[in-house]
């Protein structure tokens, strides 16, 4: 890319042709504020206007997010105008806000609130005309709230880039524009997976997760046994809450502060995840020898099984029968913990940790409770487990290490913990069906080709025993839907294909932490830019720490089989491990 | 299938059916309204068309609204004004489209054209003291005839009756018939439902039906002894003389030309206004009292300023603007170069101007260079081109544009006048006008286009004859040399048309402001009128025998405009004939049927019944 000649304050600078003021300005080293823009310009409305700058060749000032540097350009940031500019137009998104900061969640990381302090903008500066706003709370995974809404667009362009999806859109006009579902309904009353990366990219409280942190609470006061369960991906991520490095494994830091909110056993889902494997890899052997539907899909993703059942109802027979790792675990918490403690189930509740919002649709489906007897009972996020640490005053960094409960079910392979990222399932799965097929480990335990932590598609062609096995990894229902067209027209030539609803899997899950680079100008990338990798690292070395690092090796598991399941596959397996799967209408 | 074509009946076809009738709300905003109310109305409508992205724009607009909202109700101080201010310069400087862009500029506009008006809110909290609900048409003649009265009468039949309501306030009710611009019609309510009133075609049917002459003038009152000079025999001259005579002044008049009537005579075209019909008028302004008539005088020449000023108890100024402008450039004096208005003079004195098979060009858009077109059309020219700089200086009555095209006149425009070529063979005459090919450019402050040269050649255009449409000036040099002040070739008179530092002398019309109607002409001889009457002492009204019929409700059921229609234009470009054919009883009739009475409906019936200005 040719390079030209700009001034930024007067001072002389070489960019890149192309580039937006922001990027530009952002490669000479400075962070203009900006609101409404984010991850280098996949939202590019320039709608905000809060990183107006002066620019020469220009009407007055200019959006930097969206404005194209030329040859010559002189941008002033610091001049009066644009100061003052800048500051007016977030005193105007103000003006039509619900500034009930104190009681909004995203509070500490509200990007209005961070650009109202970096301009100086005060909130009384208009007298304020408030919109008509709405509040949807009907579905299980999102709320959604247009009175903190400032129709930037983000949640609009992600939805769109990540699932080709579009659920959200701009609905009415003018000053009455709101952000919605078409027709401005509820998410419940749309065909929205509840993925959550509306919320993730939301710079205000305009979408958030669907609380649970006061279902826990209720369960604490009636006494109940509650246990908590943790996935992979929280651990990789949690620290950032708590000012560790994007990256920071904070596993047993994690584990000794469920202890000290009162947890009664505190699981990893990982548990659950071997056992996922070992009943879907045992499926995958019986499709592949019996001639079943092939290729089998993975659905440990729930953001995924909703996108399928509303959109693919014709290739649902494709999906593994296999619950997802923590709706297993949740099941063997409530019969054989149950069961081996002498606890009744009505007392025991459980509580699942996920990066995830689409698991908090997940835990209610109706073919996951039986007797009213739910699998699991509540699911918090990555970032509700925070807020209920932060709530304790728990000071996290000074917690020591602690173990998981392992008892009866504590025990997980690496394979289990590599579940947080796109590949992992697949590549756990293979170290186990090699196993299964051949009798013995394969000699490299690591699947490199399968392994990413962006979306898009991958693929990879094993042999096992001469027989060769094509799989495919996608993450992201833009990257899937290519592979289920492949299924739909016949022409797929896979065997097995795994499939997460978020970009690069669990680790940029719905319910993680925000990742905001406004908030770390000092890192020496750009947050946005590396978070998926560095989280992914994270559970890979973890993986790598284990010394068990196939399913099938777990010990427990096999104790499991032994004592309670009879084999994978078996009838109690399946009534309690196994699930089914609905076609469902997104509008109706 | 993915393309297609608009569905018929669509959203927008049917908002446009409602925007036409928004617009003519727009077209009828009544006068004496409040400004800031409506530019709050233009707020409220850019607001709709936000698109909702731009926060400037889209927050920024409602938050001037509520600014200007407040001004309004009287909550606001110098400080809301500031706000408004930067608050608009942020909109316009940073919203992406011009339909934050040009709101925020039109506020910005409204702080400087009605800075008044905001003071006024912010500081009294009321409207400026001018802005209160009056009768539109009424309003809006400059004269402020009774429109709803006559038109009214006209309805019932009295012809005789509207007459006196419409001499009332101006004396020249046939002239005005013939050749008004009728500002009167501008704003009428009753565009919102459909179209205009005709006022001027009903006018017209009314002096048809029975001449002005034989319409008996009120009873002059009694002698009071006092004499006013009168320098000036047309519209403004004559009405000032008209109401003098009435009040019991004696007047004496003086004209240069041998006959009275001024620009009316010797200006408008017989085909557009016949002399017989405007004889009408002045028999009766002449018989209305003590009037004595001086023609073939010219002051400066036959009798002096002070001898005026020395001799009569007050003298009324109403010279007109009766010299044709000539362009500073080389051979603008060649025989057959003429300005529109002594070619119009010309041809109504009866001189001969042979143009028969010759090709005439015209420059200028007025209403003076469409009567000059069309009367060269009527004198045989081979070919008559009017050339313009713009579009906009057609200022012309667009139905006088329309007769000149269809009596074959040709248009060019954005053409700029360079220079003259003289003739090889006869140096006293041109024989080409050159023009300088322009193209559209940035609007001026006022908010018509500028032209700048395009880059093509200049264009020759021969011809035989060249007639200069470019304006009118006054004959003030003999005024202005007895003292009497004047700036730019104008006569310096305030509103009331006296004159400071000339004690006694009142001016009014085009000699005071530059060549315009005749109603404005009118309105200043009435004006002067009542003003010298104050000026001598007295006080007299004068009284109008008429009784306006009560008024009825209408049924506000939209009906189309009667319009006055012109003869066969190619019959009518063969003569001087008059070129209107009259309105017929019933068109009359359904046409003053449509008439709203805007006199007594909606504020006149607080005022006991009816509104008078």
């Amino acid at each position: 890319m040719a390079k030209i000649n700009i001034k930024i304050e007067g001072v002389s600078y070489k960019v890149e042709e192309g580039l937006t003021i922001l990027e530009a300005a952002k490669a000479c080293g400075y962070e203009i504020p900006s609101l409404c823009t984010f991850n280098h310009g996949e939202c590019n409305l320039g709608s905000c206007r809060v990183c107006l700058v002066e620019a020469t060749g220009a009407r007055g000032l200019v959006a930097s997010c969206v404005y194209p540097v030329s040859e010559g350009m002189e941008i002033r940031i610091s001049s009066p105008a644009a100061v003052e500019a800048r500051r007016e137009s977030v005193e105007l998104l103000l003006s039509n806000h619900n500034k009930n900061c104190q009681q909004c969640e995203k509070n500490e990381y509200c990007e209005l609130l961070h650009v109202a302090k970096l301009t100086g903008a005060r909130d009384d500066a208009f007298a304020g005309t408030h919109s008509k706003t709405y509040l949807d709370t009907l579905a299980p995974g999102l709320v959604r709230d247009t009175s903190k809404c400032i129709l930037c667009g983000r949640c609009v362009a992600r939805c769109q880039n990540a699932h080709g999806l579009g659920i959200l859109g701009f609905e009415n006009r003018g000053f009455n524009t709101v952000v919605s579902p078409a027709e401005n309904r509820s998410f419940a009353d749309s065909p929205c997976i509840q993925c959550g990366q509306c919320v993730n990219v939301c710079p205000t409280g305009a979408l958030m997760e669907h609380s649970e942190i006061g279902l826990v609470d209720e369960a604490f006061k009636a006494g109940k046994h509650v246990i908590v369960q943790a996935a992979p991906a929280v651990r990789a991520a949690l620290g950032e809450e708590f000012g560790y490095p994007v990256g920071t494994p904070v596993t047993g830091k994690m584990i000794a502060a469920l202890r000290r909110l009162g947890f009664e056993k505190v699981y990893d889902v990982n548990f659950g995840a071997d056992l996922t494997i070992m009943e879907e890899g045992n499926e995958l052997l019986e499709r592949i020898q019996n001639k079943g539907v092939l290729p089998m899909i993975t659905s440990c993703s729930p953001g995924w099984v909703n996108y399928a059942e509303y959109n693919y109802a014709d290739l649902l027979p494709h999906l593994s029968s296999c619950k997802s790792p923590h709706e297993m675990q949740g099941a063997m918490i409530k019969n054989y913990w149950a069961e081996q403690k002498g606890i009744a189930k009505e007392d025991i509740f459980v509580v699942s940790v996920m990066p995830c919002t689409a698991k908090k649709f997940e835990n209610k489906r109706p073919q996951l409770a039986k007797d009213g007897i739910m699998d699991v009972d509540a699911v918090i996020t990555t970032r509700e487990l925070a807020r209920m640490i932060k709530r304790s005053g728990i000071i996290f960094n000074r917690l020591p290490d602690e173990e998981w409960d392992a008892d009866i079910m504590g025990d997980y392979s690496g394979a289990a913990v590599i579940f947080g990222v796109t590949g992992g399932v697949m590549e756990a799965a293979l170290r186990t069906v090699y196993f299964k097929l051949t009798g013995e480990e394969h000699e490299k335990i690591a699947f490199e080709e399968v392994r990413g932590h962006e979306a898009g598609i991958r693929e990879a062609s094993i042999d096992i025993n001469g027989t060769k096995v094509n799989v495919a990894i996608a993450s992201g229902m833009r990257s899937a839907k290519i592979l289920l067209d492949e299924i739909k027209e016949g022409k797929s030539k896979y065997q097995f294909i795994e499939i997460m609803g978020c970009p690069g899997g669990c680790i940029n899950g719905g319910g993680q932490p925000y990742v905001r680079s406004c908030f770390l100008p000092n890192e020496a990338d750009d947050i946005v830019d590396t978070y998926k990798e560095k989280r992914a690292k994270a559970l890979y070395s973890e993986d790598e720490r284990q010394e068990v690092r196939q399913s099938h090796n777990n010990p427990q598991i096999k104790e499991l089989y032994e004592k309670y399941l009879g084999k994978p596959g078996s009838h109690k397996a399946h009534k309690l491990l196994h699930t089914t799967y609905e076609g469902r209408v997104g509008f109706n | 299938m993915e393309r297609k074509l608009a569905k018929r009946g669509n959203m927008t076809d049917r908002m446009d059916i409602a925007l036409n009738k928004f617009r003519s709300r727009m077209t009828s905003y009544p006068p004496g309204m409040c400004p800031l109310v409506m530019y709050r109305s233009i707020l409220q409508m850019s607001m709709n068309q936000t698109c909702g992205k731009c926060v400037p724009c889209r927050d920024g607009l409602v938050e001037a609204e509520r600014m200007l909202r407040d001004i309004l109700n009287g909550d606001a101080t110098e400080e809301t004004l500031t706000r408004l201010k930067n608050l608009c310069v942020m909109i316009s400087e940073t919203a992406d489209c011009a339909v934050g862009v040009v709101a925020a500029n039109t506020v910005l506009d409204s702080l400087n054209e009605f800075a008044d008006e905001y003071e006024s809110h912010i500081k009294k909290r009321r409207c400026v003291e001018n802005v209160i609900q009056t009768v539109p048409c009424m309003t809006l003649c400059p004269a402020h005839v009774d429109v709803p009265g006559y038109v009214a009468l006209i309805k019932q039949g009295d012809y005789a009756g509207a007459i006196n309501v419409i001499r009332d306030r101006n004396p020249f009710p046939t002239a005005c018939a013939m050749v008004c611009e009728h500002p009167c019609e501008r704003k009428c309510r009753r565009s919102i439902i459909d179209q205009p009133i005709n006022i001027r075609g009903l006018k017209k049917y009314a002096v048809d039906q029975v001449a002005a002459d034989q319409v008996k003038t009120p009873q002059a009152n009694v002698k009071t002894g006092k004499t006013i000079a009168v320098v000036g025999g047309g519209p403004s001259g004559m009405t000032a003389a008209y109401f003098l005579a009435l009040m019991g002044h004696k007047v004496v008049l003086y004209d240069e030309h041998e006959k009275l009537g001024g620009m009316l005579r010797y200006g408008i075209p017989e085909y557009r206004l016949p002399k017989a019909r405007l004889d009408e008028d002045i028999n009766a302004i002449l018989k209305t009292g003590d009037i004595e008539v001086h023609t073939n005088t010219k002051i400066g020449r036959d009798i002096t300023v002070d001898e005026l000023r020395e001799k009569y108890d007050a003298v009324y100024l109403g010279l007109g603007a009766q010299l044709g402008n000539r362009m500073p450039v080389d051979n603008v004096n060649c025989k057959n170069v003429i300005p529109a208005a002594d070619f119009l003079q010309a041809v109504a004195r009866g001189d001969t101007i042979d143009l028969e098979g010759k090709k005439v060009a015209l420059i200028g858009g007025g209403n003076v260079a469409m009567d000059a077109a069309r009367t060269a059309v009527r004198l045989k020219a081979q070919s008559v081109h009017v050339f313009t700089r713009k579009r906009d200086d057609y200022t012309a009555l667009a139905t006088e544009i329309e007769s000149a095209m269809q009596e074959g006149v040709h248009f060019k425009t954005l053409l700029s006048f360079l220079h003259l070529e003289a003739d090889e063979s006869d140096p006293e005459k041109i024989s080409a006008v050159w023009l300088q090919p322009e193209i559209v450019a940035e609007f001026d402050e006022f908010g018509f286009v500028k032209t700048e040269h395009s880059s093509r050649y200049p264009y020759r255009f021969t011809c035989d004859y060249l007639i200069l449409g470019v304006g009118q000036r006054c004959d003030v040099a003999d005024f202005e040399a007895a003292g009497i002040p004047v700036n730019r070739g104008r006569i310096l008179a305030d509103e009331s048309c006296a004159i400071e530092g000339a004690d006694g002398v009142f001016s009014g019309g085009d000699c005071v402001t530059g060549p315009s109607t005749a109603i404005n002409a009118i309105a200043a001889g009435q004006v002067a009128a009542h003003n010298i009457d104050e000026y001598l002492g007295y006080h007299h009204k004068i009284e109008c025998e008429a009784v306006v019929p009560q008024a009825k409700p209408n049924k506000c059921i939209p009906t189309g405009r009667a319009e006055i229609e012109e003869r066969d234009p190619f019959e009518r470009k063969q003569d001087f004939v008059h070129v209107e054919i009259p309105m017929t009883e019933e068109e009359a009739a359904r046409e003053a049927g449509r008439c709203l009475r805007c006199d007594h409906f909606g504020c006149g019936a607080m005022e006991g019944g009816r509104c008078a200005w």
